[in-house]
């Protein structure tokens, strides 16, 4: 099998990652993410019309009925249209939109309304954030006691790698920030997580019986092992994911956009970033010594 | 060597297979639509020649009907079509009348053996059938005050009893300040109220003239409070819920002041909201007379006639609280009214104001709690800003022609909806505080349809590519991987059914999410079996070895993305609790059915005989 050398251009490779890291953090700093109803408060009103409406036409009617700031777009097809409103203080919002909208010619009908309260709104980005914080800490304790604290902190800076890209896309694109992408981006650091634990899985292994102490080499032979696995399963879950994307509809279009990028990113830099790492922090075989033991005692086994 | 699995391994494996299959087996099986008939009277029997008059009557207005079945007093008529419930239950109400109970619901079809062994199929979430979720706030704020006026009403009375004079009484907060004359007679009534009310504070502050008393509300009061305020809109926002006649509605607390209501299935959003949402309440209150002291006057217009107001006593017979029973019904000349039913405390206190006051007018007060959201510049930041207020109006003013007992009725009302209304908020309770609404989803049933159908369409081909990709690289051993996976998708299935998770968008979404991953402890394993041929190990070493090897990383991979999907599960609400469960899940089935049955697949197979080459 032929032999790629991954540890010898991780100069280009970090370069490049930190290029595009630092591009996804500047998205995310000077843009912002265009978060969605979820995290903002506000209403949103899903309806269908018979034939396509005229959108200008429509946003002067919802206007001239005293909706202030109204956002209109279609949604997937021409004559669906999603229909935003900042807060407001009416509770049958909904069916007052279509009631505006409805006229003899084009018939609209209601196809999902949805008003999330401001305070809601607040109180879920705090504890989204939060919770993306004690899923990263809570994954570093457990590398960190079955491998060893360098591991961690490669794999932590593996998976904000990874984080950070798809946040700093979306901010980009202006793609809609919502509650199934956030369980997209958890999803991702699950996944991302998992590709770094194979490829460390291996490079412990590989420390553990060889004789050198060349750290590239035995990185690069661990890399190689593992990367027709990789490729393997990053393959069915990304043709999982583009069936997702094509044939899912829209409410999930944004939760395979998440993921589709969260898994490029994920199996790049478990190649690159997290093994790569590993010789920035030095690590070296006597790092994973003391836990040499409960190895060798399962090769006897029939 | 030979790759062989003891004989219980074997069984154990078949077992756990067995046990999915059946659990799964309902979900091939969906509910049907029905209208569920039950006679509330005693008196309202049902009977076979009835019920086949309502199909009848259903199938003239084209509605298809599956099945109809009578059980004693109730019935269940099964539909072909979900949008025609609606219809349907009109159509019924109408020829009933208000002796039935008449509700919605999802009838169950799985066959009677299933049912048996407790099998039931997933619930389908609001995103895939349509419906309401609404989020509600308690309004603690309002609940504080409202149970201060109470209290300083029932202060009033004491002072009243024991003539002592007091001046004004003012509410501020969490406190109610009494105005004396004097220090002497603020002592006093200090030493009357002090054992009375425990849980307030008392203190008097200096004030220019007179004396004055306060009584601030401890916090642990106000903890009560809120604990007893929930609890009680729970309690009632239940009733509620079952009297519009939803199927499998969830009422559920969540936090310290909110409640979740979800209605799946319910097509007439507004009037679902009318009723969960409503405050309304009665108060009986006599009419002031001419010499009545000006601070025991409340003038209150007229609910149906803006320009009419009377002056009321502000101390309350009676409220809605106390009523039992309510009805709606209609008097001789055809205007609706409500008959009520008060409970044995509600019917002496009305007994005994009304005995005394024979000849005086009594008022039927209306009283809605509600509040108005404004947007308001704070700080250079839009802030938004919740007032409580109150509304009451007058129903009726009518003479006290005798003593009135615990039964008796109220016109007035505008029409025989809002009597029914009335009647339906009387029974189920009032609420103990305001609620408004904080988060609200409406899902049309036509987007959950489709969505079942895009989110069935997507798993299929995701799986299908999958099985062929998989059949591509593998060979021989891809069959063994997709067989896994195939039965990894039943046990998935079988799990999220047992546990009583909600299939939601999300929910299938981390179904294929799982697919894909599943296979990667396959793939873990296989390309360690062929990394060790490469090594010219023996086959049935190889294998044995690949399994061995891959085992470690698979574990950890999964426990970490397991960590991920639990932590998902504690901080989401609604739609990502459901993909978190759906993950999690899948990361145990995939884990069980890679690595145990794909295994005791190859054993079967091919583990005992010695090959020299194997198809990989």
């Amino acid at each position: 099998m032929r032999q790629l050398d991954f540890m010898g251009k991780r100069r280009i490779t970090f370069i490049a990652s930190v290029l595009i890291t630092v591009i996804a953090v500047g998205a995310l700093a000077f843009k912002g993410l265009n978060l969605g109803l979820d995290f903002t408060g506000g209403t949103l009103v899903e309806v269908r019309y018979q034939q396509a409406p005229e959108l200008d036409e429509l946003r002067g009617q919802l206007e001239n009925a005293g909706f202030e700031d109204v956002q209109v777009q279609t949604f997937g097809a021409t004559n669906d249209i999603l229909v935003r409103l900042q807060q407001t203080f009416d509770n049958e919002v909904g069916q007052q939109v279509v009631d505006i909208l409805n006229t003899d010619t084009n018939s609209v009908q209601l196809v999902r309304a949805e008003f999330v309260g401001a305070q809601v709104g607040d109180q879920l980005r705090d504890q989204s954030g939060l919770g993306m914080l004690l899923a990263l800490a809570v994954v570093m304790v457990y590398v960190a006691f079955r491998f060893q604290y360098k591991f961690a902190f490669g794999a932590l800076i593996a998976l904000g790698h990874d984080v950070v890209i798809v946040l700093g896309i979306f901010a980009l694109l202006g793609l809609d920030f919502d509650l199934t992408v956030l369980a997209a981006v958890l999803a991702v650091i699950g996944y991302s997580l998992n590709d770094t634990i194979i490829v460390y899985d291996r490079i412990r292994e590989n420390i553990r019986r060889s004789q050198t102490d060349d750290m590239p080499q035995i990185f690069n032979d661990a890399i190689n092992q593992t990367l027709a696995r990789t490729m393997a399963t990053s393959g069915t879950t990304l043709l999982v994911l583009l069936a997702l994307f094509f044939l899912g509809g829209d409410m999930i279009h944004n939760f395979s956009i998440a993921l589709i990028l969260g898994i490029v990113a994920g199996t790049f830099s478990s190649v690159y970033v997290s093994a790569a790492l590993l010789l920035v922090v030095k690590l070296e075989r006597k790092d994973l010594i003391p836990a040499q033991k409960e190895d060798d005692e399962e090769e006897e086994l029939p | 060597m030979l790759n062989r699995y003891p004989l219980w391994k074997y069984l154990l494996i078949l077992v756990v297979l067995l046990v999915g299959l059946i659990y799964a087996l309902p979900n091939l099986y969906p509910a049907d639509p029905a209208v569920q008939i039950s006679s509330t009277a005693s008196g309202a029997a049902l009977d076979q020649e009835r019920l086949d008059r309502l199909t009848q009557a259903l199938e003239d207005k084209d509605i298809a009907i599956k099945q109809s079945e009578l059980d004693g007093n109730s019935a269940l008529i099964r539909l072909e079509r979900a949008g025609q419930q609606v219809a349907a239950r009109e159509i019924i109400d109408e020829r009933l009348g208000d002796a039935y109970t008449v509700a919605l619901n999802l009838a169950d079809a799985t066959p009677g053996w299933l049912q048996a062994l407790s099998a039931t199929p997933m619930k389908l979430g609001l995103d895939l059938q349509g419906g309401v979720h609404f989020l509600l706030e308690v309004d603690m704020d309002a609940a504080v005050e409202q149970r201060l006026e109470a209290n300083a009403s029932a202060v009033r009375d004491l002072l009243r009893d024991e003539r002592i004079r007091y001046r004004d009484t003012s509410i501020d907060g969490r406190a109610i300040t009494f105005q004396f004359a004097n220090a002497d007679d603020r002592d006093a009534a200090r030493g009357l109220i002090t054992d009375q009310f425990p849980d307030f504070e008392y203190s008097t502050p200096d004030t220019e003239r007179g004396a004055s008393l306060t009584m601030t509300f401890t916090d642990q009061a106000v903890q009560d409070l809120q604990d007893y305020a929930v609890n009680q809109n729970l309690t009632t926002i239940r009733n509620r819920v079952n009297e519009l006649g939803v199927s499998e509605p969830l009422v559920q607390r969540q936090g310290p002041s909110r409640i979740v209501v979800e209605l799946p299935g319910v097509q007439d959003t507004a009037a679902a909201k009318r009723i969960v949402g409503a405050t309304a309440n009665l108060e009986f209150r006599l009419e002031a007379r001419p010499d009545t002291p000006e601070r025991e006057i409340e003038t209150l217009p007229f609910r149906n006639d803006e320009g009419r107001s009377a002056d009321l006593m502000r101390d309350i017979i009676v409220t809605g609280d106390h009523v039992s029973s309510a009805s709606r019904s209609f008097d001789e000349n055809n205007r609706p009214q409500v008959n009520i039913n008060l409970d044995g405390a509600g019917g002496s206190m009305m007994s005994r104001a009304t005995r005394a006051n024979i000849g005086r007018n009594m008022a039927v007060v209306f009283i809605e709690h509600k509040t108005r959201t404004r947007t308001v510049m704070e700080d250079g930041e839009e802030v938004e800003k919740r007032e409580a207020y109150t509304e009451r109006g007058i129903i009726s003013l009518a003479t006290i022609q005798s003593t009135l007992g615990n039964r008796f009725r109220i016109t007035g009302l505008e029409s025989a909806s809002e009597a029914g209304d009335l009647a339906l908020l009387l029974r189920s309770g009032s609420l103990a505080a305001p609620i408004y609404f904080a988060q609200e989803r409406t899902i049309g049933p036509s987007l959950g349809a489709q969505n079942i159908a895009q989110g069935i369409m997507s798993v299929e081909v995701g799986l299908l590519l999958v099985v062929l990709f998989m059949l591509a690289r593998y060979k021989a051993f891809g069959v063994v991987a997709n067989v896994s996976l195939g039965l990894n998708l039943v046990l998935l299935v079988a799990a999220m059914s047992l546990l009583g998770a909600t299939l939601t968008l999300p929910g299938i979404a981390g179904i294929v999410l799982t697919l894909g991953m599943a296979v990667d402890a396959n793939v873990l394993i296989f390309e360690r079996i062929r990394e060790e041929l490469r090594a010219k190990m023996p086959v049935q070493q190889a294998i044995h070895t690949g399994f061995e090897r891959a085992f470690t990383s698979i574990v950890d991979a999964n426990i970490t993305t397991l960590l991920v999907a639990v932590i998902l599960f504690s901080i989401g609400t609604g739609p990502v609790k459901g993909f978190a469960v759906t993950l999690s899940l899948g990361i145990l089935t995939s884990m069980f059915t890679a690595i145990m049955v794909s295994r005791a697949m190859i054993n079967l197979t091919i583990g005992g005989r010695p090959l020299k080459k194997i198809w990989i």
